[in-house]
Parts: C-alpha cells; sequence; structure tokens
C-alpha cells in the first residue's frame, strides 16, 4: 500500500470529522438539544474510513444504528446529518427518521438502521442488484458484534455465498452488544471465524489501524469486484461512548476505556503520518480547527432550519 | 375471453411482466426447478433461466431482506413465501424495513417489492400453514395488500402490483388456485384499491374477501331462492380500501354482513365496521354482523377444519337473521 499525501491528508481528515462530528452531537445531546436516541461512533473511525473510502458511486452501504461516522466517511453532508438530528425540515430525511435511519440514497447509503442485524440482507439484496445489472458495484454491510447473533446474519451470509455476491460483511466488534460482552454472548473470540461455516474467506483485523482495515477491505472489495464472492471481514474496535448517549455503562470498567483509548485510531495515523513526514503538529491542529469550523456550520445549518410543518405527518408513507 | 385457472392466470402474469421489464425477478423456496410448491410458477425456470427465477434456501428472512436491499436498488422482486404462515420470520424485513423506508427516508427511497404469499385452510395443513392473517399487513403504514378471489382479478391485480412503486403483499388462497374464469389476453390491469361488485341486490350488502367472496355467492343464490337479494362487495385490494364502493352499496341496502376466513376477533372485518359505523351510521338499518373464524388455532381433522371455516350456510343464517 502506498498512498499519497493527499490521500493520506483525505483520510485523516475524514476520521477527523467523524469525531468531532460525534462529540458535537454528544455534547448537544447532553444540552437536551437532540431529541430520542443518539448512538455515537467515537472510537471507531479506522473502520469506517478505511473500508468507505474505497467504495465508487454505484456501490452501496447498509449501516447501523451506530450510523453517523458511515455517513461521513462516505462524504455524507454534516449541516444535513446535523439537521435530521434536530429534527428539521432541511434534514437528510426531512426530520422523519433521525439519528437511526439517516439515509442518502444518492450515495447508495441505504440507511442507519434501528434493527440490530437488518443491514446484511439489505446489502445482500443490494449487492445482488449490482451482479444482476452487470454494474460492477458492490455493497457493504456494517454490523455489530451483537448482530453476528442474529439470524439476518446467518441467513445473509449464506444466501451471498452460494449466489457469489458481490458483498463485503464487515463486523465491527466494538466488543459489547449493550451490555453483554462478546464473553457472554458467543462462544468464539473471532466473528471471522463463522466465515468458515459459509465456505467464504473471514479475516480479523484491529479495528483501530487504519491501514490494517484498508487493506483487508482492498482485497475483499477486490474480490467481490470480480466476482468471487463476499468476505466476512472483522474489525477489532471499541466504542469511547455508551451503547446509547447516556448510558452509564456499568457493565464495563475505567481501565478497558482508557487502554483502549491508548490505541486512537486517530492518534495512531497521526502518529505515522508525523513520522512519514506527511505533516506538522502545526498542520494537524489547522485540520481540526478546519473541521471544527465545518461542523460548527453544521451545527448552525441545523439550529435555524426550520422544524417540519405539522402537515409534512401524512407526506411519504406512499409513492405514486 | 379464455378460461383459466387462478394458477394459470398468476403465472400468465407473473409471464408477462418478466417479458416487460427485466428488472422484474422472482424468488423463492422451490419457484424455479420445481415450479412451485402450488406449481404457481410452473414453467418460468425454463423461459427465463436460473438468474431470473431463483430457488432459494429456506431462508425467508433473506429472501424478504434481500429483495428489499435488491427494491432500494433498483430492481422490482417478486419473492414468494411459500405459506402465509411462514411470513411470521420474516416479518421485520416487511414491517420494520420495506413499509418503512420512503417515510423514515423523508420520501427518499422507493421499494417495488411484490410478497406473493398464500393463505387460507381447506387443505387439511392445519395449524401453521393454513392461516390468514391479511389484517397483520393492514396495520402497517407504507403496505399494500390484495387478496384476489378470481383468475382475472388476480391477473390484474398482480400486474398492478408488480408495477407499484411500493410494497405489496399479494395474497393468494390455495384453495382458488384450481378455480377457473374468463381471464382477459395481454396487458391487463386492475387498479390497486378498486373494489369489484361481484353481484348485484337491493336488500343486503355483504363485503366479503377472498375465498369468502365464493362463499358469498353461493349464499346469494340459496337467499335469491327466498326472495332476498344480497349485493356483494369484493374489496380486492384491502389497503388501500375502497371505503366509497362499500358505503355507496350500504346506502342502498342499509344492511351489511362482512365475512372473512381469518379468526374474526382482531379481523381487518372489524376495521370494515368501524369505518361504516364512524361514517355512515344513519344509513344502518340493522346492526353490521361479522363472520369470521373461531378464536382458535386452524385444527387438523376435516370435521374440524370445516367447522372453522366460514360456511354458505353460516352467511345464510346470518343475513336472514337480519330480518
Amino acid at each position: 500500500m502506498s498512498f499519497s499525501k493527499e490521500r493520506l491528508l483525505e483520510l485523516y481528515k475524514s476520521m477527523v470529522t467523524i469525531r468531532t462530528f460525534e462529540e458535537t452531537a454528544a455534547e448537544l445531546f447532553a444540552n437536551g438539544e437532540i431529541p430520542g436516541f443518539v448512538h455515537l461512533y467515537s472510537g471507531e473511525e479506522a473502520t469506517a474510513v478505511g473500508v468507505i473510502s474505497q467504495l465508487e458511486p454505484q456501490d452501496y452501504i447498509a449501516s447501523t444504528h451506530r450510523g453517523h461516522g458511515h455517513l461521513v466517511a462516505r462524504g455524507g453532508d454534516v449541516a444535513l446529518m446535523f439537521a435530521e438530528l434536530f429534527g428539521r425540515q432541511t434534514g437528510y430525511c426531512k426530520g422523519k427518521g433521525g439519528s437511526m435511519h439517516i439515509a442518502d440514497m444518492s450515495l447508495g447509503f441505504l440507511g442507519a438502521n434501528g434493527i440490530v442485524g437488518a443491514g446484511l440482507p439489505l446489502a445482500a439484496g443490494a449487492a445482488f442488484a449490482c451482479k444482476y445489472q452487470n454494474n460492477n458495484g458492490v455493497a457493504v454491510c456494517f454490523f455489530g458484534d451483537g448482530a453476528s447473533n442474529r439470524a439476518t446474519f446467518h441467513e445473509a451470509l449464506n444466501i451471498a455465498s452460494i449466489w457469489k455476491l458481490p458483498v463485503i460483511f464487515v463486523c465491527e466488534n466494538n466488543m459489547y452488544g449493550i451490555s453483554m460482552s462478546q464473553e457472554r454472548h458467543q462462544n468464539i473470540t473471532d466473528v471471522a471465524d463463522r466465515a468458515s461455516a459459509y465456505g467464504i474467506p473471514g479475516i480479523s483485523v484491529d479495528g483501530n489501524e487504519l491501514f490494517a482495515v484498508y487493506e483487508a477491505a482492498e482485497e475483499a472489495i477486490r474480490r467481490a469486484r470480480q466476482g468471487e464472492g463476499p468476505t466476512l471481514m472483522e474489525c477489532k474496535t471499541y466504542r469511547y461512548r455508551g451503547h446509547f448517549e447516556g448510558d452509564a455503562t456499568v457493565y464495563r470498567c475505567e481501565e478497558e476505556l482508557q487502554s483502549w483509548k491508548l490505541k486512537d485510531p486517530i492518534n495512531r495515523v497521526k502518529k505515522r503520518m508525523i513520522e512519514m513526514g506527511v505533516f506538522s503538529e502545526e498542520e494537524n491542529q489547522a485540520i481540526w480547527a478546519e473541521v471544527k469550523t465545518i461542523v460548527q456550520k453544521g451545527v448552525d445549518f441545523a439550529k435555524n432550519s426550520p422544524l417540519p410543518d405539522e402537515a409534512e405527518l401524512v407526506e411519504d408513507v406512499y409513492c405514486d | 375471453m379464455p378460461e383459466m385457472t387462478y394458477s394459470e392466470a398468476i403465472n400468465a402474469a407473473l409471464r408477462e411482466e418478466m417479458q416487460r421489464d427485466p428488472k422484474v425477478y422472482i424468488l423463492g423456496e422451490d419457484v424455479g426447478i420445481f415450479g412451485g410448491c402450488f406449481g404457481v410458477t410452473k414453467g418460468l425456470f425454463e423461459e427465463f433461466g436460473p438468474g431470473r427465477v431463483i430457488d432459494t434456501p429456506i431462508s425467508e428472512t433473506a429472501i424478504i431482506g434481500t429483495s428489499v436491499g435488491a427494491a432500494a436498488a433498483g430492481l422490482r422482486p417478486v419473492p414468494e413465501i411459500m405459506f402465509m404462515d411462514f411470513m411470521a420470520v420474516c416479518l421485520d424485513e416487511v414491517f420494520n424495513q420495506a413499509a418503512k423506508m420512503r417515510y423514515m427516508f423523508g420520501g427518499r427511497a422507493k421499494i417495488p417489492m411484490t410478497v406473493r404469499t398464500v393463505c387460507g385452510a381447506g387443505f387439511g395443513a392445519a395449524a401453521q400453514h393454513s392461516q390468514s392473517l391479511e389484517a397483520w399487513f393492514t396495520h402497517i403504514p407504507g403496505l399494500k395488500v390484495v387478496m384476489p378471489s378470481t383468475p382475472a382479478d388476480a391477473k390484474g391485480l398482480l400486474i398492478s402490483a408488480i408495477r407499484d412503486n411500493n410494497p405489496v403483499m399479494f395474497i393468494e388462497h390455495k384453495v382458488l388456485y384450481g378455480t377457473s374464469g374468463p381471464v382477459p389476453e395481454g396487458e391487463y390491469t386492475i387498479p390497486l384499491g378498486k373494489a369489484d361488485i361481484k353481484r348485484e341486490g337491493k336488500d343486503v350488502t355483504i363485503v366479503a374477501t377472498s375465498m369468502m367472496v365464493h362463499k358469498a355467492l353461493a349464499a346469494a343464490e340459496t337467499l335469491a331462492a327466498e326472495g332476498i337479494e344480497v349485493e356483494i362487495v369484493d374489496p380486492r385490494t384491502i389497503l388501500p380500501l375502497d371505503k366509497d364502493t362499500i358505503l355507496q352499496s350500504v346506502a342502498k341496502t342499509g344492511k351489511l354482513v362482512i365475512v372473512e376466513e381469518a379468526v374474526k376477533f382482531g379481523g381487518f372485518g372489524g376495521e370494515i365496521a368501524a369505518i361504516v359505523t364512524e361514517e355512515a351510521f344513519d344509513l344502518l338499518d340493522a346492526p353490521i354482523k361479522r363472520i369470521g373464524a373461531p378464536f382458535v388455532p386452524v385444527p387438523f381433522s376435516p370435521v374440524l377444519e370445516n367447522a372453522y371455516i366460514p360456511s354458505a350456510g353460516s352467511i345464510v343464517n346470518t343475513v336472514k337473521s337480519l330480518g
């Protein structure tokens, strides 16, 4: 793998945008400015960026309840995202979806999803559509370790394997399904082991190491595009925040959180880029400042946007 | 107009739509080489090949889930769920995904998927292969629900369902597969949401769905011999529901009997009764009567199954009880 300086900066900036978006959302939620549930992605940025940065315009993504990072990595508009979180008319879904249902069909982003594990068959279906239309597209599905116990996981992997679908199943193993630690919810340590049950490649990587994720995704995407079928890719990572904002995280300890923060995905890329001479600490600071401005503009846009008209309530149920 | 069975009419609709639109494909358990558990998809595998008539593993969740994903990505899947009872293992994909994606995404998605499935008792297939669960689906905004009772309706409604840009539950009745009737050839569509008057009459309105239309028609013959002329309204599509045709008929007769094969308690007939009561109470000369199955699972023994299914005799007695 060799990257141009521009490419490295692009990947880094994408990760920084996700972190900034999420930490800003956390603050807004704590202030009572965002209704409903939000599930934040801080700590898992390398996974979204390592995979999604390699996709083409015709490709599809099925996301999760913890989906902001995936959409940011796909180039989603943070202003439209915040407007959706705020339930505004200008949001991605006109305020009808909220954090858990943000979608952008124009980016092939088939939505965050409030049902754990629901994305796997949807992504397999989108991959089927790519194959059926022979358009060289692929689909990526993100899901957690918890979702790997659902029937959707097993049915989707099986059907994708027999149909040789161009799909990449990316398990973001953040070690917990809400409060259930992986050791309590499944009798394996590597979700990737389950690939062998479907006769497809399974690979487990350090999900906090951007380049490890990137390399594994590159091969999985290559296989998919060349008609070699699906791959199960597991990225071991950790969510810094609770399952949802407001979660007291009684099921895990501070030491565990701190040990993962030492492996912070953004810091690791930053360190490597400084070592490589891609940028200086000053330039790094400038990137964070630039991203902060963009994110703040998004928040301002959202706050200044109109709320939906009540007449909107009954619109968009059916399509003509 | 040629005579066709209900099954052949559905087959013709599938064939014609697949010939017309390359985005249409069918998938399901044993729909390909085997020709479908009830033979409905016979010959399609040979004509369109394994790329468009797709045998799936026993994976209802994946059948519907991949269909939803493919529909969101621009195709027009027509998945088959072999028995309606099996919808219970893929309801998330219908209720929480297909039905809601458009709304959740602010109108920026469409899911043109037609789920074909089979309801109904009468085959001795017992509790897990005989239910009429249509009411479940009518409770979910975003879905359309179609229940054809004749071969012509089956063809015209299925073509419309496949061309519709929303997820449609197309509910066939297994006892009707072998029944025959005239079916228009070629391009033939019936708009979703338009009821049909299967028999005109002035004394009592009977709203009946699917197989119950035929029970009502049989009852109408008996009643006519006794001088009672019933009007039979077949909604054909229960979501959206053609309220106007029902209300117009009730305006004429002043009496309403609703017949459904589903368990009466919580059944869709209750919704029709509520609508007529709310919107046209003054038109009624007698209380609305509902006929449906008792509150039990569908039994196996033919004696019990027969007692379970609403009969023409019970329709006759109910109509007469209105005086």
